[in-house]
């Protein structure tokens, strides 16, 4: 193919003068320092939690959807959470709820996502030997691991994990006697997200330093792809709002262990009267909604970024409007740092602040918007390979939108009124930042998996996969808006305790089936996945025929990544159906002067340039001595 | 109605059926290199699917929601709440029309633009006119949508009428309590968290003679129709939040911060009744922030009735301090006159009624458990 062909002719092999001493296993797959291992190990670990957190969700659907069933089936896994009767026990529902919620939004969508894609992708497409500090990688991957274990040591307590709920509001989680989930549970819960954040400061001072700092010869800002873009601005949220939860969580711990009143005022429990005084609760949802809402989007971000670059490549045309879509993640970032308080409309704030919060989140709909409408104009007169990658980008764009446009309700703080805490609220996020961003990890995993794996994984499974998964979400999410409509409140037990809240009761049946069989439809991933890390076709250099440096790499890319020099970046990413070219394709390492038939005016005056680029070379550490 | 889960399976049997054929084609396929200008395997079926998935959605969507909507929330019944209402529908409206537009243009162009052998990609990387009008019409219609919100947010949060009835509603693990200012003063009477126990479940300071008429009713809360009604929303151990789905009112009662919520309800329970021609109608009062394992049956009923029957009810209730006299001990001697007014004539206040009931109170009973 051609596009080897450039890579042939652009850069000059030389035998690289490095020995490295043989790696023990230990050093080679454990406390690895290689940016692409480290990735594969937030992938699994990432999937892992995902087959935990969504098993849990299955199991309180069952109870939602299916109240009178005898769940003794579960025993043998739950144990005493099963009554004799086959009862779910209501304390153990709200630790699964809260579990669910801890496990898919921080353990899967933060580290599994933007974990594995941030540490794949940022080296391989910017053109860097490595992470700007392997160490700390390493150091960033085994905190996540030991907030994991944590994490997991909680399921197993007498008194069960934590469970107010995945925001943790004190008071109900600051006293261990209002409920089960606030003693040891919550203990663990909090030591287990303070590490947690350690990681993700650790891996987000990485990315940036490395974006900034390791980009190849000629690969400016304006040349970066999207996908890097976005793993930039999704550090800099974590960097700038984790450490705000991790004061919020030590606050919490002090009132927990030490006696302080942060959070806590004026409470009789249990009969008596705590001496605290002067606290309050409002200030934790402050803090953690200040991470919280950034959250939404370091979720997403990366989402969105994988699925520009899987769009343009397989829509074979260049993504429309790169700078409106980089400004757009800009203005997104920034504005999510100005909207935490649109999840307080109800909590006594003052209701000025109310109006303000409701004016800055309806903004966050034009970037938005912008974006949407950036991806259908890309798809528009394009070429369409339906891999599976490009079906799940299809519809986390499709999820994106529709799960967006009921936030526009629910931002609107006259109409949160009625809506807060209702299902309309779990069926809005799971949709924009559920399934969209688990949409975009799928198209992640199924674009990149011949470049981790050097393996093909089954072309015809990931379709299937991707057609029961979006239909199934499309079944659970819809029905459920419906039900929030009606009215129904979220994290109750079940349903029985009031009349307005005696109908759908074949809804929440309907949701509860087609959960389960959009869980099931996982196991064909699974099965894809794993199979094929092993016994997968071998994959051809470049089998999307896309762009990017990282397929300028051998088929298994070695320590350092590329054999040789490291490339030159003359182009932008998004140079698909050029007129003129041969190929339908152009890598962002061909010079134009290797293509002036396809070239436009102003690229050939670029031509110029090129000797320039190729004489730089000053971020090679494998040149620099060490 | 098990006719939906009768239909969600079939689409699901469907697409096994389509996986089984189409694993054949792959067993079949499997050795058989990509080359650039070969239909990419699957690519038809797929590109057909994003078709049969507009249409199916579009008429599901529409079915769903005709049938749903009989279960949505019946028409409100506060002022305020027709005004949320209209608006939310409104918007709803509004938003439906991108939702079907842009979710038809994926799944269309999707179909429309797969690959075809020979065909190239127009090459087509931006346009700053279009990109404008993108941006300026969301912004327009977010401007409107934001301009009726706020005005509605401000009116529904302004300061309560002078005439409002003031009521007041404690949460606590896991019911509510209610508070009325009582049929001498209607004026509730101070509080202070540390005077709770078992029978004064508010902490009532009996000391503010305002609270000598007060009355609680932790089963009931009744309030008049046709006339602004103030909840001062307190919790006694951890976050709760009022919710009563029909008046459309919601606000979190949080411990050591007093909210509130003003509503103008204008159905009575009756007129409800009538209207929706169920007998046994009762408007309820939930709590929507997790408070722990009892959350989801923190329920007390709300009664709307007229003036008089309201007025005849709050007639009725017996006071704190006639339930329980020995209470009077707490009362300041100079007002002790004024407190034993209402209370029958033989009430002796014994002189160790005061140890009696913080004795009582200070341990977990029953009363404060459940």
């Amino acid at each position: 193919m051609s596009a080897t062909e450039g890579l042939d002719t652009a850069v000059h092999h030389e035998e690289h003068a490095h020995h490295h001493e043989p790696q023990s296993f230990w050093q080679k797959y454990v406390f690895c320092e290689d940016h692409k291992v480290i990735a594969k190990q937030y992938l699994i670990t990432g999937i892992v939690w995902a087959v935990i957190g969504i098993s849990m969700s299955v199991i309180f659907r069952i109870q939602l959807g299916m109240p009178d069933s005898n769940l003794s089936w579960l025993k043998p896994v739950l144990g005493q959470w099963i009554s004799e009767t086959g009862k779910l026990d209501p304390n153990f529902y709200l630790a699964l709820v809260t579990m669910h919620g801890t496990i898919m939004v921080f353990f899967v969508l933060t580290a599994g996502l933007s974990g594995t894609f941030s540490n794949f992708l940022i080296p391989l497409q910017i053109g860097a030997r490595d992470m700007a500090s392997g160490f700390m990688n390493m150091l960033s991957y085994w905190f996540f691991f030991l907030a994991s274990v944590i994490m997991f040591a909680s399921l197993f307590l007498q008194a069960g994990p934590a469970a107010g709920g995945w925001v943790i509001y004190p008071p109900l989680s600051a006293l261990p006697q209002a409920h089960p989930g606030s003693g040891m549970g919550m203990t663990l819960w909090l030591i287990s997200m303070a590490f947690f954040i350690v990681s993700q400061l650790l891996g987000g001072i990485n990315y940036i330093t490395t974006v900034i700092n390791l980009r190849t010869r000629g690969m400016s800002f304006d040349r970066l792809p999207l996908t890097i873009w976005s793993f930039l601005i999704t550090a800099v949220l974590g960097l700038i709002s984790f450490p705000v939860l991790l004061s919020s969580v030590l606050l919490l711990i002090f009132d927990r262990h030490f006696g302080t009143s942060f959070y806590l005022s004026e409470i009789y429990i249990n009969g008596e009267a705590l001496p605290n005084v002067g606290g309050s609760p409002i200030l934790f949802q402050h803090l953690f909604w200040f991470l919280g809402h950034p959250e939404v989007y370091i979720v997403l971000l990366p989402g969105l970024g994988i699925t520009s670059e899987v769009i343009a490549t397989n829509a074979r045309k260049p993504i429309f409007g790169y700078r409106a879509m980089i400004a757009s993640m800009l203005g997104i970032a920034f504005l999510a740092f100005i909207v935490w308080a649109h999840h307080m409309f109800v909590t006594g704030m003052n209701p000025f602040l109310g109006s303000v919060f409701m004016f800055l989140t309806l903004i966050i709909a034009v970037p938005s918007a912008v974006k949407g409408f950036n991806y259908i104009t890309t798809l528009w007169k394009g070429n369409i390979v339906f891999t599976p990658a490009m079906l799940f980008a299809i519809g986390m764009v499709s999820l994106f939108v529709s799960g967006g446009l009921t936030g526009i309700i629910l931002g609107n703080s006259a109409l949160d009124i009625q809506l807060h805490d209702t299902y309309f609220v779990v069926a809005h996020f799971h949709l924009v930042m559920g399934a969209a961003s688990a949409f975009g990890l799928f198209a992640g995993v199924y674009h990149w998996f011949p470049k981790m794996f050097g393996k093909m994984m089954n072309n015809t499974l990931g379709q299937i996969h991707f057609w029961f998964s979006f239909i199934g979400i499309y079944l659970i999410f819809i029905p459920m808006h419906y039900v929030g409509i009606a009215g129904f409140p979220r994290r109750y037990y079940q349903f029985t305790s009031y009349d307005f809240t005696h109908k759908f009761m074949d809804m929440n049946m309907f949701i509860t089936v087609a959960a389960i069989l959009s869980f099931l439809a996982q196991f064909i991933f699974l099965y894809n996945f794993f199979r094929n890390i092993f016994k997968g076709e071998t994959a051809p250099k470049n089998p999307w025929r896309s762009n990017t440096l990282e397929w300028t790499t051998p088929i298994v890319p070695g320590h350092g990544n590329w054999e040789g020099e490291l490339p030159a970046v003359y182009r932008w990413s998004y140079d698909y159906s050029k007129p003129g070219a041969k190929e339908d394709f152009i890598p962002q390492n061909i010079p134009y002067s290797q293509t002036l038939e396809s070239n436009f005016p102003h690229e050939n005056e670029l031509i110029a340039t090129e000797k320039e680029i190729e004489a730089q070379n000053f971020n090679d550490q494998f040149n620099a001595a060490h | 109605m098990y006719f939906i889960i009768a239909l969600v399976a079939l689409v699901f049997v469907v697409l096994t059926v389509v996986v089984v054929t189409r694993l054949q084609d792959v067993l079949k396929n499997v050795k058989k290199p990509a080359s650039a200008d070969e239909v990419p395997s699957g690519n038809s079926w797929n590109g057909a699917m994003f078709i049969v998935i507009i249409i199916a959605a579009a008429v599901g969507i529409t079915w769903s929601y005709m049938n749903a909507r009989e279960h949505f929330l019946p028409i409100a019944s506060s002022v305020h709440g027709r005004r949320t209402d209209d608006l939310f529908w409104f918007s709803m409206g509004i938003l439906t029309i991108p939702f079907a537009f842009v979710n038809f243009l994926i799944f269309f162009f999707a179909w429309k633009y797969q690959f075809k052998k020979g065909n190239k990609a127009s090459f087509y990387p931006d346009n700053h006119k279009l990109e404008l009008i993108w941006t300026i019409i969301p912004a327009i219609v977010m401007a409107m949508l934001v301009f009726t919100g706020w005005k509605a947010w401000s009116d529904i949060t302004s300061e309560a009428p002078a005439d409002a009835e003031v009521i007041e509603i404690t949460g606590k693990q896991f019911n509510w309590i209610v508070r009325y200012g009582g049929v001498n003063d209607n004026k509730l009477g101070n509080y202070n968290y540390k005077l709770i126990d078992a029978q004064n479940e508010v902490g009532i300071d009996l000391s503010d003679e305002n609270s000598f008429d007060d009355f609680l009713n932790p089963t009931e809360m009744h309030i008049p129709v046709g006339r602004p009604v103030l909840l001062k929303i307190r919790a006694r151990d951890v976050l709760h939040s009022v919710f009563i789905p029909h008046m459309r009112v919601k606000m979190d009662a949080v411990p050591g911060m007093p909210t509130k919520f003003w509503f103008v309800p204008d159905k009575t329970t009756a007129d409800m009744r009538a209207e929706l021609n169920d007998p046994n109608f009762k408007y309820e009062i939930a709590c929507t922030e997790v408070c722990g394992q009892g959350h989801f049956s923190m329920k007390i009923n709300l009664v709307v009735e007229d003036e008089a029957s309201y007025k005849k009810w709050c007639a009725e209730q017996a006071t704190f301090l006639q339930t329980y006299p020995e209470y009077l001990a707490k009362v300041p001697d100079n007002l002790k006159a004024k407190a034993m007014k209402g209370l029958p004539a033989d009430t002796a206040v014994p002189a160790d009624s005061a140890k009696t009931a913080s004795t009582g109170g200070g341990i977990g009973t029953s009363a404060a458990l459940r």
